[in-house]
């Protein structure tokens, strides 16, 4: 049983979690760029963390339901219909067949997740079905493709079903311009000046950004431009380029590389910012690494006491 | 080449930080040397095996590994990593064995198309390049670019050449190459600016199979010349450029 793909839509991947433990051979792990969107569409449906979902980039897609099933859309309002009638993000909804599912076009945020109940049925290459296009894996076919007109996506069909929705206080606010960070790696090589640059500037987002990296554009960050023996690269890594305009490096980055970096956005800093369009304005806000650590224990707490 | 090569490591010197909440960044040594590589490629084995390790990825001088945030937080990721270096010393680098990956390449203009710029450019001949890029034995020192795309260094210091002016949008896969102090086989089509001398038959990465890669950080690697008859005996494709 399956959803027919009537409409590909701009950018529609297959993600779990991601390809863990191949980093050392280059491998980069893609996953979900909104990690607690696509956390909160599995717990919705009580599925497994892990369970394959569609990351649905700015939207376009239509869907046709083959068999029952119960879904869960989470993240970025895409202004989705079922059967023509407004759907909101944030809860799970009952699928008949020939129930026709679309999300049209952003309202608030850029990237919506479809959880399925019992998840994708996709078979993964190294461990993950996390669709990475540069790397040609994952996906549907296992090479890395994104989703096309008239593709099957394979669920397991059910008519059991549960009326859930995310409490507010864990819904994320997609409008917040504060992107949360730590200092790290490079950070203590910058002059006073470059520090006062990047968080006292706001920066926008660039039309070059994807789910490698954000591109940002604001007052350059000088640096002392000697570059680095390189080095792996953690998620959200904010690289300072020779121009000073930051990159911050998200889900399918590269492993290791040479720029200064000049700390890391935090996992629910990067979610928040993959939902931002170019022309967007963000700015970093500094937490210690033990606030780090407590907004993700936080979230990771909301999500468990979900009933 | 230099003493650093000499003296044995410490493994007290590797310090450790933060990068983010999941995340630590071992650092063994401020500058290159197959003793400092040594130590990375063992250490790298021993956290692989540490329950609660998500990824780790050795480069020249450092190792970044992450964990699994629900085990670890950071001071426990700390202990947990100091009392493994604690446990270890030179004597586990020696046991250890260094593998040796023999990589035949078919060096020819016509899959190698920097052979005679790259030999204009060393004052030597073509026969002297390929001599020369296949008798030495490379260390892997890192992995990046593309998966699979190990930096093997060093190359002997009369082949060091720039990389190319304006990088090709295509490089074949297989192809052997050469930029500065470091030599690479590109393991599928990928734009690329080094200086492609020759190409392998042999696979560099294979994701169905459990080999998956073929060279790992820390491995020892040599080229081995064939010819043409034996290029395409092994597999070996002539599609151009």
């Amino acid at each position: 049983m399956a959803f027919n793909v009537i409409k590909s839509g701009v950018l529609t991947l297959v993600q779990d979690l991601g390809r863990h433990g191949y980093q050392h051979l280059g491998v980069t792990t893609g996953g979900p760029m909104d990690e607690f969107a696509f956390r909160w569409g599995n717990a919705l449906l009580s599925n497994h963390a892990n369970a394959a979902q569609l990351e649905i980039t700015f939207g376009m897609l239509t869907l046709e339901a083959q068999a029952p099933t119960s879904i869960a859309i989470t993240g970025a309002d895409l202004g989705a219909t079922l059967n023509n009638k407004a759907i909101l993000p944030w809860q799970t909804y009952a699928i008949k067949k020939g129930d026709v599912l679309t999300f049209n076009q952003p309202k608030l945020g850029l990237r919506a997740y479809l959880a399925v109940k019992g998840g994708l049925q996709i078979t993964p290459v190294l461990g993950s079905v996390a669709t990475v296009m540069r790397e040609a894996l994952g996906g549907l076919s296992g090479k890395g493709e994104k989703i096309q007109k008239g593709d099957i996506l394979p669920f397991v069909a059910t008519t059991e079903h549960q009326q859930r929705i995310t409490p507010r206080l864990a819904i994320p606010n997609y409008e917040q311009q504060n992107i949360p960070m730590v200092m790290s790696y490079q950070f203590t090589t910058l002059s006073g000046l470059d520090r006062a640059r990047l968080f006292c500037n706001e920066y926008a987002v660039t039309a070059a950004s994807d789910r490698m990296g954000y591109r940002l554009s604001g007052e350059a960050i000088q640096g002392d431009k000697k570059g680095i023996i390189s080095e792996g690269i953690a998620y959200g890594s904010i690289q300072l380029p020779n121009d000073g305009q930051p990159i911050v490096l998200l889900r399918d980055r590269q492993t290791i590389g040479g720029y200064p970096k000049m700390g890391c956005v935090t996992s629910f800093g990067g979610g928040l910012l993959a939902q931002k369009k170019p022309g967007d304005m963000i700015n970093f806000q500094c937490l210690s690494l033990n606030q780090a650590e407590q907004e993700r224990t936080r979230k990771m707490t909301q999500l468990s006491q979900l009933r | 080449m230099s003493q650093a090569e000499q003296q044995p490591f410490e493994f007290g010197q590797i310090t450790i930080e933060m990068v983010n909440e999941q995340s630590c960044l071992l650092r063994f040594a401020d500058h290159i040397d197959d003793t400092v590589a040594d130590a990375i490629g063992l250490v790298t084995l021993r956290l692989r095996d540490l329950d609660g390790i998500i990824d780790t990825i050795p480069s020249y001088t450092s190792l970044l590994v992450t964990f699994a945030i629900e085990q670890y937080d950071q001071v426990a990721i700390c202990q947990q990593i100091q009392s493994l270096l604690n446990n270890l010393d030179m004597a586990d680098i020696k046991s250890r064995v260094s593998r040796e990956i023999v990589i035949p390449v078919y060096y020819a203009e016509e899959v190698g198309p920097d052979l005679q710029e790259v030999a204009d450019h060393c004052g030597m001949t073509v026969e002297e390049v390929i001599q020369l890029h296949s008798q030495t034995t490379y260390r892997a020192y890192a992995i990046g670019f593309t998966p699979g795309f190990a930096f093997l260094g060093n190359t002997p210091e009369v082949l060091h050449v720039p990389r190319k002016n304006t990088p090709r949008l295509k490089v074949p896969t297989g192809s052997v190459a050469i930029a500065e102090r470091q030599t690479a086989v590109y393991p599928g089509v990928s734009p690329g600016g080094w200086q492609i001398l020759g190409r392998t038959p042999t696979p560099l990465v294979d994701w169905q199979s459990d080999s998956l890669a073929l060279i790992e950080v820390g491995d020892n690697v040599r080229f081995e010349a064939i010819s043409q008859a034996e290029f395409i005996a092994q597999g070996g494709q002539l599609d151009g450029f």
